[in-house]
């Protein structure tokens, strides 16, 4: 395991930039995120580190080795693809085998043998290593994946959205082993996703993506509750940050310059016939078992809140509504600190 | 699926599977029917051979296979009576019929110069065309749509055009009538085909199997051969077929390009009706002999054959 680092890398795919300017700095046992949307570059991010990309401009350092010109082979990363991670034609045993089968490796064949039993284990898929590839399931294809990663100990892992192809059941139960896995490791991991809650509960760092530049970079506590920007702010959070021009709060005080306040649903304070905060009206009842999601309709405005389901509110009912250390950002959509 | 609806849209009903069975059947019964015949024909007598109505009950004989594989001659009875008696089943076949064997014939010759070629270019040109294939697949090649169109467009014009500067050239080059001139002329025919249908495998097989492998430490030739080839094979195996089956079936340049050394098995066939009458058994030997590598490849690799014919060729 070692340090990365990346130093002003720009990638660029004929007119369009893909990695703009980048800079991002991987501690030694890091689960560092990348989250962004689709196109945001956090794909061609990895492809780079891992050599798959040559970069326009800027460097790449894996453990104080200045890779940016190594082929993948010489970079000691291991990479877990999205899809199309198992090699069909072999079997799942061959597949976790793969690599340390490689030339620039040659393990001996029995120390393969006690590696790959010893990952088949961790990941729980003993039983299946006589299997075709093909024969399994999509979670057991995706941990055959992400064991095809782990029998080696490269300076770091890459997961390109590994748990993206599963359904929502698999995807938590992995999310879990997986974060088990890298901690007992000390594994220094660089992943990509597009999902928040992937980011929040696995990494140690999150750095939010948008357009081939990093935005904000913290752990997931910060970028939650700090966020650098509006950008950031919509980007996590479920449901999404409620956001209200500043002007149809005129109560609550914000600093100067703010234009727009930001807050999130469980922030919000709601209370019936309260003459308390914003005067709004119940427009819509989401009842999701442990909470009930409140659609507040303030001034055109809709608001979400957070409540609980023993609260019984109505549609049609009029209600105030409270901000609890609301956010406030400025007309770029930068968070103003009060 | 196990469970089936009548009128389901994905699965056929029984009845319009017993059809369209039907109709394969029945189309398979009437291109193998000539095939039969002439495999029939092989093993009659030449009075067999030419009855009729044709005798489809017959009592089967190699003289046939044995005019085929000899150069015979005809003696009268009391020349045959004085020889000294016959050293093995084939030479008192011949005698039987008024004939003396000579000496071997060329088929074996021809034979294996079909074999040699056919296999030989079949070779060289899915070598060429998958490495050529993966090159257009995977790198930013310059030109990359003109080269393919180029290579595409050798095929446009009949190659028979060709044959007059081909057989100067071959003259000038000292390839006439040799295997590997043959060979290499199989070869630059085959490999547009080749190269066209194998890009359309390559292209389906995804870029993140090799780069899995080159980031675990392969170099992209080790990636190429461990992880492309064995996920290509169904449309290799699918590219030699066609290209054999081109390579053994071509006359006209085989005609006009070999004669005593190099010359393959589809001009010589009709060169054995010449000899002494029509023998239509020994033609029918030697059709059949001709057949059976082919049949025996193809029997070999239809299960990649008919992947490979459904998946590849038909883009999605």
């Amino acid at each position: 395991m070692a340090d990365v680092s990346l130093a002003a890398v720009t990638k660029r795919f004929g007119d369009t930039v893909a990695v703009d300017d980048l800079s991002l700095d991987i501690a030694d046992g890091a689960f560092m995120t990348l989250l962004g949307p689709t196109g945001a570059g956090k794909t061609t991010a990895l492809r780079l580190v891992a050599g798959l990309e040559k970069p326009d401009g800027g460097r790449i350092v894996i453990g104080r080795r200045d890779v940016t010109s190594l082929p993948p082979a010489a970079r000691d990363v291991a990479f877990v693809f999205q899809q199309y991670s198992l090699y069909p034609h072999l079997s799942v045993f061959d597949n976790l085998a793969f690599p340390l089968r490689a030339p620039a490796r040659r393990l001996p064949e029995n120390e393969i043998k006690a590696r790959v039993s010893e990952v088949a284990a961790l990941l729980r898929i003993d039983s299946k290593l006589g299997n075709r590839a093909t024969k399994l399931s999509g979670g057991e294809m995706q941990r055959v994946a992400i064991g095809r990663a782990l029998v080696r100990r490269p300076a770091i892992y890459l997961m390109d959205e590994p748990l993206s192809s599963l359904d929502a059941k698999l995807r938590a139960d992995l999310r879990l082993e997986l974060k088990r896995i890298q901690a007992e490791l000390g594994a220094t991991l660089l992943y990509v996703t597009h999902d928040q809650v992937e980011a929040m509960t696995m990494a140690t760092t999150i750095g939010v993506i948008d357009a081939g530049r990093i935005v904000q970079i913290g752990s997931p506590r910060e970028i939650y509750e700090r966020p650098a920007s509006l950008y950031v702010a919509a980007r996590l959070g479920q449901p999404s940050i409620n956001i209200v021009p500043r002007h149809l709060l005129p109560d609550i005080p914000a600093p100067s310059g703010a234009e727009t306040i930001g807050a999130r649903a469980e922030t919000l304070r709601v209370q019936r016939n309260s003459g308390e905060g914003a005067r709004g009206r119940v427009t819509w009842i989401e009842h999701l078992g442990d909470q009930n999601h409140l659609h507040i309709e303030l001034d055109r405005h809709e608001l979400v809140a957070l409540v609980n389901p023993d609260a019984d509110f109505a549609v049609g009912d009029q209600v105030g509504v409270g901000f609890v250390n609301p956010l406030f950002f400025d007309r770029n959509g930068v968070r103003l600190v009060r | 699926m196990s469970a089936t609806t009548a009128h389901s849209i994905v699965e056929a009903s029984p009845r319009a599977k017993t059809v369209a069975g039907a109709i394969v059947i029945l189309y398979a019964l009437i291109t193998i029917l000539p095939l039969l015949w002439i495999c029939a024909t092989a093993f009659k007598s030449q009075s067999d051979a030419i009855s009729y109505p044709p005798k489809l009950l017959f009592t089967p004989t190699l003289e046939g296979f044995v005019d085929l594989f000899t150069v015979q001659t005809r003696q009268p009875p009391d020349f045959i009576a004085k020889l000294p008696p016959a050293k093995s089943w084939y030479e008192k076949l011949a005698r039987e019929r008024g004939m003396v064997i000579a000496g071997p014939s060329p088929v074996v010759g021809r034979f294996v110069n079909s074999l040699i070629v056919g296999f030989g270019s079949t070779i060289l040109a899915t070598l060429l065309g998958t490495l050529a294939a993966y090159g257009f697949s995977r790198f930013r090649v310059p030109l990359a749509d003109d080269l393919l169109f180029f290579i595409l467009s050798t095929r446009m014009m009949p190659p028979i055009a060709v044959a007059v500067p081909i057989y100067l050239m071959y003259r000038w080059l000292n390839l006439y009538d040799t295997q590997i001139g043959l060979i290499l002329l199989y070869s630059a025919v085959n490999v547009s085909l080749a190269v066209w249908l194998l890009k359309g495998f390559i292209d389906e097989i995804p870029r993140e199997y090799e780069e899995a492998a080159l980031v675990d430490g392969y170099t992209r030739l080790q990636a190429f051969r461990k992880v492309v080839l064995p996920q290509a094979a169904t449309g290799i195996a699918a590219t030699a077929i066609f290209c054999l089956i081109f390579s053994w079936n071509e006359y006209a340049f085989a005609l006009l390009l070999t004669s005593a050394n190099a010359q393959t098995m589809p001009p010589f066939i009709p060169f054995i009706i010449g000899e002494g009458g029509q023998n239509w058994p020994a033609v029918a030997a030697a059709t059949t002999l001709f057949l059976t590598p082919i049949v025996f490849v193809t029997i070999l690799l239809r299960k990649h054959l008919l992947r490979g014919i459904t998946f590849g060729a038909v883009r999605r």
